[in-house]
């Protein structure tokens, strides 16, 4: 088997065209085409259910589509050695062998990976202090996300697929990602792709965003053309209201009085300067705020304004809860 | 220290920008390079380099080959008379409109001013 990474091929590292890939009937990723340039790191983002781990198995040759192309590095992933050796997915779920120590991944990371860079997984063992003793299947969360970040960044492959790397770590732990990733890239180029829900705190080390929901592509952007996407208004209902009349709302948001819209597109500067006049808060969305609007999908309950439940000691017997 | 209001790229320019004017970065010093500000600020490199990128366009910085970036002859002095331009609209627009929501009105700014002054304020 060859263990030499794929070239780089001028081209995007990843090339996927009208990719549809169906459990039971039921697409959990639905016709989806982008491309992520070479070098690029790249956020996947969407809420649980919306197709990330679909897709990143599909990425990793783990899974192949069953409709449309799927290409890393110019190669089909599925069943393909050269394109296999090329990338590395480390799951949310990772799974090692029983018996497995740090001291067995530590050995057996650089069968796999010829880039392996063994001070850099030293460097790893001790910024997120994962421990010698115990077995890898009986480590905490945060210890099993180190872990992943560990293979993921030592093994150095050219397409780094990371699911949800930082579950579970605690603040300075991310602080140590965020810093161990984004000096990697810098000085050992490669592309990579992330999912996490974390993305006020992953957004930074991001250049590209892709979100899904309900397994179809619904964001497709540079992080700082994604500002451009929506915008939020927040104030008095009614000021909201009259502020924002003719405009497309992505989803709203009611709190006693209040209302918070995050409608598309940017701000146009007379609405926002008359809004701002109106004593209205206006200003750019949010990365997060903006994968919540595009994920409210027909799943949220209407925006309607409701009253606040009455809390009850004694509710009814068999009223609704 | 980076915070929400413009985007990062904006931020980084910024950033080196005051460094500049602050005489940190001296006029053909070295400035950190991209993976430097990237490691630091834990950002992503291309965002860093398009922060760069702006001010090498302002010819605030220049690139030398294999070397990284420096900066400019008088970046100093353009960044200066460029803020001094700016002055009214970043500080003093925002700061009347403040004062007269607050029901204050220009004189009561001036006072203000002679205050801090008076004070010994910097």
């Amino acid at each position: 088997m060859s263990t030499t990474p794929a070239a780089a091929t001028g081209g995007p590292a990843v090339r996927v065209r009208g990719a549809t890939r169906r459990f039971a009937g039921a697409p959990a990723l639905d016709d989806v085409t982008f491309d992520v340039a070479e070098h690029s790191v790249c956020g996947l983002l969407g809420r649980n259910g919306a197709g990330k781990t679909t897709l990143m198995s599909l990425l990793a040759g783990h899974d192949r589509p069953d409709a449309g192309t799927v290409e890393v590095l110019g190669e089909q992933p599925f069943e393909n050695a050269r394109a296999a050796g090329a990338s590395l997915l480390v799951r949310d779920d990772q799974r090692y062998p029983d018996d497995f120590h740090l001291a067995h991944v530590l050995r057996v990371g650089p069968l796999f990976h010829p880039a392996w860079d063994a001070a850099l997984a030293a460097e790893v063992v001790e910024r997120f202090r994962i421990p010698s003793k115990p077995q890898v299947k009986k480590f905490s969360r945060g210890q099993r996300s180190a872990l992943g970040i560990l293979l993921g960044l030592a093994s150095r492959a050219p397409l780094t697929i990371l699911d949800e790397p930082v579950l579970g770590l605690d603040a300075t732990a991310r602080g140590h990602f965020g810093e161990l990733l984004v000096r990697e890239v810098s000085e050992h180029p490669r592309t990579v792709v992330l999912s996490t829900h974390l993305v006020d705190e992953v957004e930074r080390v991001l250049d590209r965003v892709l979100v899904l929901d309900h397994g179809r592509l619904v964001l497709d952007a540079g992080v700082d053309e994604a500002r451009d996407r929506a915008h939020v208004v927040l104030g008095p209902a009614e000021a909201v209201e009259s502020a924002t009349a003719g405009l497309r709302a992505l989803s709203s948001r009611r709190v006693g009085g209040f209302l918070e819209l995050v409608l598309e597109g940017p701000a146009a500067p007379a609405t926002a300067r008359a809004a701002r006049a109106a004593g209205l808060q206006v200003r750019p969305a949010g990365l997060q705020e903006l994968v919540a609007a595009l994920g409210a999908g027909d799943a949220e309950p209407p925006a309607t304004p409701r009253p606040a439940p009455v809390p009850s000691a004694t509710p009814a017997p068999g009223a609704p809860r | 220290m980076l915070d929400d209001g413009t985007p990062l790229f904006h931020q980084i320019a910024q950033q080196v920008a005051d460094g500049v004017v602050a005489g940190t970065f001296a006029e053909g010093a070295q400035v950190p390079s991209t993976t430097e500000l990237a490691a630091l600020h834990r950002i992503n490199p291309a965002t860093v380099g398009k922060g760069l990128a702006l001010l090498v366009a302002e010819d605030v910085l220049h690139k030398r080959r294999g070397l990284g970036m420096f900066v400019s002859e008088g970046a100093r002095e353009r960044l200066v008379l460029r803020r001094r331009a700016d002055l009214a609209t970043t500080y003093v627009r925002p700061l009347v409109e403040e004062a007269r929501s607050l029901g204050l009105d220009l004189d009561d700014v001036h006072h203000l001013i002679d205050q801090l002054d008076s004070e010994g304020a910097p």
